[in-house]
């Protein structure tokens, strides 16, 4: 569970977050929408530890993340996290992206880590493509190398920051059906997304975000199919 | 009228002379490219507490060579070490190539773009495993050419050390010239054999690069 309590974060003196609570049972998929600069990328790195808080706790299966006494690159392996921008390492083919972290993070043997790079590209339609370097893929197929990527650290949390917004518009369907999938296994999501649709479908909860705030919160069918504040409604006649 | 009192003798004066100019190019490049890795990955990663460092590198960039080994040899005698005169030349291009490729490594390493450090940190990778598995094989694929260029340049730099007494490859054409009064045929075999040398310096750092290249 991932249990986000009353968090403030500054840059500086520009305070983005300003007191987001907000819990994240396992198995649930909760989407965060809002405008750009609300602080929606932030809160995701914070929740990994990529970026520091001000105060507040945020809470990893009880695990205090910003506590000092933290393994936080233990932390992580638990909590995937994928990128707007793709983020394939580019001196190391398909295969090896996926297998660095369980051989380097995780010990596992050139055998085992190669096993199971393989079963999570295949997984998500890039068995063909293992020698291949990145830079030869095209934007889907780097995105869903770096869901693979993260996959293969057998998190039990998945992160998605706008996964879809640097894609082509005809290679948004293959990386959203990839995440589908992932929310139909079972796996515990947050996914800031501007794919309203696709946050109704998948979502047992949808946050908007606004101002650094949690402005509203509920079930997709509340948020999304009858939002009670003007800021929201306004929201989303906005991106339609 | 191709008559020529230029003997094998020379040729091998000659060639003892361009391995000096091998032997003093490697060694320079090993001990400044290993200096040169340290300090820049200071200067990119902790950059203000480095500042200092850049003041010192800045002087052995910006100070002529021959001056520094003048000045280094000077220094020498007035210490009083006993240090031989290929030992002096090796410090100062040591510490010449330390200074350029300072800045080739910083600029190398940040290069790498954050987003992609976040990436390889987020999966759980620690400071020092994302340097050694991402940041340095893309810092180096970025500040290779960089590298190579200044392998080749220290290559000709080091025909100054013949201001401190050392037999290289200039210096032993032109004991020649002076004894058989044909310069324009021994500096072209001098000339010709810097040629050869940087050409298969730049042919298998080409070689790499395209190699490299391949993948992008
Ligand atoms: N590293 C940073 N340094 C300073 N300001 C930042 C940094 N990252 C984000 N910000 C600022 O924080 C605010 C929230 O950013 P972000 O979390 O990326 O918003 P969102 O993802 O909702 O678009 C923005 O005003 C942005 O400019
Ligand atoms: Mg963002």
């Amino acid at each position: 569970m991932i249990e986000i309590d009353n968090v403030h974060k500054s840059f500086g003196e520009l305070e983005v977050i300003k007191g987001v609570s907000l819990q994240v049972k396992k198995g649930e998929v909760v989407s965060i929408i809002g405008g750009s600069g609300s602080g929606k990328s932030t809160l995701l790195m914070c929740i990994n530890g990529l970026e520091s808080i001000k105060s507040g706790s945020i809470r990893v299966d009880g695990t205090e993340v910003h506590a000092r006494g933290t393994d936080i690159n233990k932390l992580r392996q638990k909590i995937g996290i994928v990128f707007q921008q793709w983020n394939a390492f580019p001196h190391l083919t398909v295969l090896e992206n996926v297998m660095l972290a369980p051989r380097t993070v995780l010990g596992k043997s050139k055998a085992e880590a190669e096993a199971l790079a393989v079963k999570q590209l295949t997984h998500v339609g890039l068995g063909d493509k293992l020698k291949v370097f990145p830079g030869k893929l095209s934007g889907g197929q780097q995105q869903r190398m770096a869901i693979a990527r993260a996959l293969a650290m057998s998190p039990d949390y998945m992160l998605f920051d706008e996964a879809t917004s640097a894609l082509d518009p005809q290679l948004v369907g293959e990386v959203l059906d990839t995440m589908r999938m992932l929310a139909e296994d079972g796996m515990t999501m947050i996914l800031v997304t501007h794919e309203i649709r696709f946050a109704r479908d998948v979502s047992d909860r949808v946050a908007f975000f606004r101002n650094g705030l949690v402005h509203e919160i509920g079930t997709p069918d509340q948020v999304i199919g009858n939002p009670q504040r003007p800021e929201t409604a306004d929201f989303l006649r906005s991106i339609n | 009228m191709f008559e020529s009192t230029f003997t094998w003798n020379d040729l091998q004066f000659i060639l003892q002379g361009a391995w000096v100019t091998i032997l003093l190019t490697v060694v320079s490049m090993i001990i400044g490219t290993l200096a040169g890795v340290v300090c820049g990955m200071a200067r990119a990663l902790l950059p203000r507490s480095t500042i200092p460092l850049a003041w010192l590198l800045d002087v052995f960039r910006s100070v002529p060579l021959l001056i520094q080994f003048v000045l280094f040899n000077a220094l020498k005698s007035i210490v009083g070490l006993n240090w031989s005169a290929f030992a002096v030349a090796c410090v100062v291009l040591g510490l010449y190539v330390t200074a350029y490729c300072t800045e080739i490594v910083r600029s190398g390493v940040l290069s790498v773009p954050l987003t992609l450090r976040r990436a390889s940190r987020s999966l759980g990778l620690t400071y020092w495993q994302d340097l050694r598995q991402i940041v340095m094989p893309m810092a180096t694929r970025v500040a290779f050419p960089g590298w190579i260029n200044l392998l080749l340049g220290v290559m000709k730099d080091t025909a100054l050390v013949m201001w401190i007494g050392i037999v290289e490859l200039l210096r032993a054409s032109q004991t020649i010239v002076t004894r058989i009064q044909e310069p324009l045929l021994v500096l072209c075999i001098a000339g010709l054999i810097y040629y050869v040398m940087s050409l298969v310096v730049a042919r298998l750092g080409a070689r790499l690069e395209t190699r490299w290249q391949e993948n992008d």
